[in-house]
Order: C-alpha cells, then structure tokens, then sequence
C-alpha cells in the first residue's frame, strides 16, 4: 500500500516535469501571462506606482515581450528580484524572462546557463564627487575615502583601476544606493562609485544637485541586458527580436505616433518587413504577423521608451551618450529584419 | 484640683507636610536626586532627550501631507524638514502592498474576525463556544485572503474530521497506537490524493467562491500579519511537543526533538529563508509552483519553533521534581498530568520568554525583503524607484517603526496583564 503510494506521487511528479519542460513560449501561452523578473525598484528601470503598476525601461521590454507573445501588455506578472535571488529564480523556472539590469558577463553567460538577448543599456562605472573639492579628473583622487557597495562587480573595478593607476583609497563599504546616498551626503566619504546612470539618478535627488558632479572617466563596461535560461533557443529568439524591433523601429522611423500609418503599408520593404505586411517573420518566429506591431505600440520603440523613462527630459536626465543609434555616434544596433 | 491639665485633650491640626516631602519634589528627590551620581544622570539624559526633542520635533512638525513629489518639498520653501507626502501617497500600498483595491475589505475583514477569534484564547471571560470559530478560523481566513473556491478549505478540514473519526472509531478495537497513526496517516492520504478531486467536483456540482488573489500581490504590513502570525499560531503547539519530546524518556523522541532543536537553532533565519526562496526551487521540478509566502511561513514557523521549544523547557525545568511526583501519585497518565498540573505551571513561568519569541519572530519576518518579497521594508526600495520619490529615507522608517511598535507594545501590554491575573504568590 504505502509503496505503490510512493511510486504514484514519484510518477505524478514525474508528469509534471515532462509537461514543464515543454517549450517556454507554449508555457507563457497557456498560463496567459508572462512571469517577467524586474528589480524591486530602481529609479527609472522598475518601480510600481502608487496603485501598484509596474513601469521603467526594463519595465517597458517585459510589457513588449508580453505584448508580442499574448497580445496584451498587461499580461505580466512582475516578480521583485534581488541581486541575489535573480539568477535562482530564472534557473529554477519562477520566472520566464530576466529584465533586470544585469550586466552581460562571460561566466554568466557561460557558467551560469544564460542566454544575453542583447543589450538595452550601455552602462559603465563612474565617479560622483562634491564640486568644491576641486576635482576634475578620476586621476586626482589619490588618498579620497570612497563609497562602494559591498560584494559587486563595482568593488574590483575600483580596486583595478587606484592599482592601475598606483593611487590608494579607503573604501567606506555600504550596503545599498539608499545607505550611500545618506552617507555621502553627510560626508563620510569623498567620493560616491557606482554604474554611472545610477549616479545620476543620485545625484538628481540631491537638495543642491549643482554642487555635485560627475567625473569624466568611466572605469569599466557594463552592458545591461535582458536574458532567458539555455536551451531555449525559440524563446531566447523571441526575446532578442524583440528588442531588435524595438530598435529597428526606432532607425526606420517607426513610432508610437505613426504606427498606424506604417503598418498600412509603406514603399520601404524593410519596414513593411517589420510590420508584417510584407513576408513571413512573425510564422518564422512562432508568432502571428502583427508581432512587432503591438511590440512598438506598448510605448513607442526603442529611443522613445529611452526618453520617457531615463532620458533628459525625466529627473534622471541621461543623455544617449553611447546608447546613441549607431548612425547617431552610439553602440544601438540591430541586425537587420530580414 | 484645678483645670490644669498637662496632657493634650484635643488632637493637633493636621498639617500638610512639608514641601519638600511631597508630590513632585519629593518623588524627583527620591528618584532623580538621590545621589550625586544619579543626578549627573538625570541632568545628563535631560539634556539628551531635549537635544533630541529640539531637533526631532520642528524637523518631523511639517505641513507636507500633500506633496505629491521629494522635489516639491525640496524646493517649498514652506517645507524645512519632513516630507511626509510619500506616507499619504503610498499609505495604501504599505497597508496592503499590491492587493486589488476592490477587494481590500477581505484583508480587513480577516484582520477584524482575527481579532474575533483570537479573544477566547487570550481572555477567559468569553464564551467557550467561540473556541469552534477560532478553530476554522484559519482556514476560513486562508480562503478570505487567497480567494478561490471555497470547497478547498472545506475539504481540508474534511480531512481532520476524517482523523478524528478514525481516531474515535478505531481506538476500542486497534489500541491507541495503532489508532493514532491511521489517524495521522488517513487524512494525509485524503489530502495528497483525493482532496484537490474531490474540491474539483464539489465546485462543478455547486460552484461557490470568490475572486483568487495571487501570492505576488500581498505585500506590506499585511504580509508582516500573515506570516506573523501565522508563525506564531503555528510555532507555540509545536514548540510544546518538541519541549515535551527533548524530555521524553524515549530514545528515538528524545534524540530528534534534540536534533531539531540544536540543527535550526545553529542556522541563522535568513539562510533558512534563502533555502526557502532559492534552494527548494532547484529540488522541485520545473514549473512546479509551491507558494512563496507558504514557504516563507514554513520556514519562520520552524524556526521559531525551535526556540520557543528551549524557551518552553526552561519553564519546565524550573517546576520542583515534587509536582510531577504529585501528578503520578493521583495516578493520572502522562498526557493527563501534562495537561492539568505541568503544563499550566511551566507555561505560567516562561510567559515573558515565549512573548519575547513572538515579537522577535514578528520583527524577523522583516527579513523577507531580502529575498524579493514587499513586506514594509521591500516596498521602501520600490518607493524610492519611483522618481518622484527617490532619495527619500527617515520618513519611510519612521512611518514602518511606528507600525511595528503599535504590535510589538501592544503584545507586551498583553502579557503583562497575563502575568498579573496568574499571579499566585500574595
């Protein structure tokens, strides 16, 4: 009696997995909702309003991945993650999608089981210093006591970089960017390091934001991306043409505004391409034609959703800087929709 | 004789003592004055508390309950401290986290009934009736604040009405041992097997619910209640059976309870809390979705249990060898003697302990924003990513801190009075 209870729940389990393990993008259809992993908030990437929304620029792709595959934007569980509970929680299957500022490495890619689908965020390490200390280059910091969070990436590039340049500091560790913003405004340290659109997202909450500024240099690459677990490789596809859509529209030109009028047909095939009027993309992808479409028409594509999140005319005021198309100057580049 | 008299016929009046003897001269010279050591004391922590009160008091004394963002107090010039718009704004939110506003009255309405169902076994005045709606209370509040069909609920208590009735039926013809294993093995079984077909067909014959919420939309003081008190509920009869058990006689009791006890107490919370949240999800199959909060509620539960279980013991050992003694030589059985002479003792002595145990495990549940749940102090990292809010800081803790004393103080208050009614020393 008690065996063959035993070998019925081992059995039942075993169903379970095998009807998991079945595609990622059948899951999220049959579920009827996407299980995005965001971050539990971080000024203008992820944060619910006051009546529990979630919006943010990684926010804004994980509504376009829910847009593309369901067809709403607002079939998304949003589940908080921290920096240590995400990669867990995507290995493990409690989320489907990762969009999460994380920075593309190899181990984590390799090592980790991850697939990068791109990047939406090219960040890099900076320096925030108080303006009347003079300092105007990274180089003078010699003998500064600096602000660093604990058990990240930033704190090696730090020591990396006062080695490289055989200069000394005294870090003041701290916890997270609520505690270093407390404790360089006190003045417990000189310096304030850490990716340079979260100094300046600091640096805008400040009573006097004018007496502080940012140092020039950017001591390490940070590219932030969206990512899904390996082995999925139709999912991982949907995920990065996803936001080459998004990016694709904004160098054809393609925007909120004027989607309508693009997907009604246009002498550019490319665009046509885009916007399924013209080949087969969405049946290659696994999706109906009209995918990209309603990708753009969450929020616009990819420059607008910059602007109304991050952007200069937010208070976090980032300029495009390398997150420039590549005709701009920038490193934003698809490859093409063909 | 003559009217000389040399002894008083007449009383005194009575005089009021003198000024330095009474009212509050009299209790500061006694209490804050009375040695030269205790008054530096006095005048020292005077001037502390002031100093505090002088900064404190005009920097929290602000008119900033409508201020919709940190930069419109910032750049008020009416506002100079406080900015106490993001409690006004986001109130709700740490009340309730992310539960559908139209259905808030669920949660409150859990809460009121709690309190409904909590008051027959905190005072003994009430009626011992009540104790039947404190006993489904859990599972009718479980079904209050998830949603669903309401037969889910209905078939769980089916299954310990189902071990009752074994129990009841079998004891005259198996034993006592034997019947109480069925007893626990019968409703495991009902419920591991039959349970989630039989709510399936209940709920297809005469469908009776109401809308399911998510485990991913609780959040803020109602999340701190539930796993709270959940932890709590749960963690007092278990710590109990595992102080009874480190005293059995019986080997194999003895070693586990021992075990128990000294394996979670040599586990820090949040590494049991990160084995809920990250380890159990490798174990599982994929897909698999065992609730978070659940999980999170285990692990507190076992947790505390643990030190409730030492807390229990000491009570235990503090009770004379003579009544236990006592309670054999009226030849009362171990779980008789337990129920009506050890236990009310041993209780009675470790009642500041066990609410001590409590108010820790409700502060510890705090500790779940570490692993991504919005609980009060989560939901201050979402706040300050919203923009308009960012950098902002003092006003969010003190708002929570206060939250948490209401609870804390008022389970503090509570034992007191326990104490005080059980006192039997005169």
């Amino acid at each position: 009696m008690k065996k063959s209870v035993l070998l019925g729940t081992i059995a039942a389990v075993g169903v379970l997995a095998g009807a998991a393990s079945a595609g990622t993008l059948d899951d999220v259809k049959a579920n009827g909702v996407l299980k995005c992993g965001v971050s539990t908030g971080l000024v203008g990437f992820a944060a619910p309003d006051a009546n529990g929304v979630w919006g943010g620029f990684d926010v804004t792709f994980c509504r376009a991945v829910a847009a593309a595959v369901l067809g709403d934007s607002d079939a998304v569980e949003f589940v908080p993650t921290t920096g240590k509970t995400r990669f867990t929680a995507l290995a493990s299957g409690e989320i489907d999608l990762l969009a999460r500022n994380t920075t593309w490495t190899f181990s984590r890619d390799v090592d980790l089981k991850f697939t990068f689908v791109g990047v939406n965020y090219y960040d890099g390490q900076g320096f925030m210093v108080r303006k009347d200390l003079g300092v105007t280059s990274a180089t003078e910091l010699d003998g500064a006591t600096v602000c660093i969070q604990t058990g990240t990436t930033t704190e090696l590039n730090l020591a990396d970089y006062f080695r490289a340049n055989g200069m000394s500091y005294e870090p003041v560790p701290i916890e997270t960017n609520a505690e270093a913003q407390q404790q360089y405004l006190s003045g417990a340290c000189d310096v304030y390091t850490t990716d340079a659109s979260g100094l300046a997202a600091t640096r805008a909450t400040f009573e006097d934001a004018d007496a502080h500024t940012l140092l020039p240099e950017i001591i390490s690459k940070e590219p932030l991306g969206p990512l899904v677990r390996h082995g999925d490789d139709q999912w991982g596809d949907i995920a990065r043409w996803t936001l080459n859509a998004l990016i694709t529209a904004e160098e054809l030109g393609v925007t909120q505004a004027n989607l309508a009028e693009m997907a009604a047909g246009t002498s550019n095939p490319e665009i046509n391409r885009l916007m399924g009027t013209e080949g087969s993309l969405g049946e290659m992808i696994g999706l109906d034609a009209e995918w990209a479409q309603r990708v753009i028409g969450v929020a616009g594509n990819y420059g607008e959703v910059f602007e109304a999140n991050i952007g200069e005319s937010t208070a976090i005021g980032l300029s495009r800087g390398l997150n420039a198309q590549w005709t701009q100057g920038g490193l934003i580049y698809s490859p093409p929709f063909r | 004789m003559s009217d000389q008299f040399y002894v008083r016929t007449e009383m005194l009046e009575e005089q009021p003592a003198p000024l330095g003897q009474t009212g509050i001269l009299k209790w500061s010279r006694e209490n804050l004055f009375s040695s030269i050591p205790n008054s530096i004391m006095t005048i020292v922590s005077v001037v502390v508390v002031a100093f505090l009160l002088w900064e404190f008091i005009p920097w929290a004394w602000q008119d900033s309950w409508n201020a919709s963002s940190r930069r419109e107090c910032l750049d008020s010039t009416e506002i100079t401290g406080a900015c106490w718009g993001v409690i006004t704004e986001r109130f709700n939110q740490l009340m309730f986290g992310f539960y559908p506003h139209e259905l808030q009255w669920r949660v409150l309405l859990c809460f009121v009934l709690l309190i409904a169902a909590i008051a027959p076994v905190l005072f003994d005045k009430l009626p011992r009736e009540m104790l039947w709606f404190s006993a489904i209370y859990p599972f009718f509040g479980y079904w209050l604040l998830w949603g669903g069909s309401l037969w889910g609920p209905i078939v769980v208590i089916a299954g310990f009405v189902l071990g009752y009735l074994v129990m009841r039926l079998l004891s005259q013809t198996l034993g006592g041992l034997a019947a109480m294993i069925l007893a626990v093995l019968t409703p495991l079984i009902w419920w591991l097997f039959f349970a989630g077909a039989a709510a399936d067909i209940l709920h297809g014959i005469m469908p009776v619910g109401i809308e399911a919420v998510k485990s991913s939309k609780f959040g803020g003081l109602s999340l701190s209640l539930i796993i709270g008190i959940a932890g709590i509920a749960i963690s007092f009869p278990l710590g109990i059976v595992l102080a009874l058990g480190r005293q059995s006689d019986m080997f194999i009791v003895k070693t586990l309870s021992v075990g128990y006890i000294e394996f979670i107490r040599g586990v820090p919370l949040i590494t049991l809390l990160f084995v809920a949240s990250v380890l159990l999800n490798y174990f599982m199959p994929k897909g698999t979705n065992f609730d978070i909060i659940l999980r999170v509620v285990i692990m507190v539960t076992l947790f505390s249990a643990a030190y409730m279980a030492e807390v229990i013991r000491g009570g235990l050992a503090a009770l004379p060898t003579g009544q236990y003694e006592a309670a054999d030589a009226l030849g009362l059985d171990y779980w008789q003697s337990m129920q009506l002479i050890i236990m009310p003792q041993a209780l009675k002595i470790s009642i500041p302990g066990i609410v001590g145990t409590f108010i820790g495990l409700f502060k510890d549940t705090t500790l779940v924003s570490i692993i991504g749940l919005l609980d009060p102090i989560g939901l201050t990292t979402a706040i300050r990513g919203d923009s308009a809010w960012n950098g902002i800081v003092w006003e969010l803790y003190i708002f929570i801190a206060l939250m948490f004393w209401v609870f804390t103080f008022s389970m503090s208050r509570y034992s007191m009075y326990l104490e005080n009614k059980l006192k039997t020393t005169h």
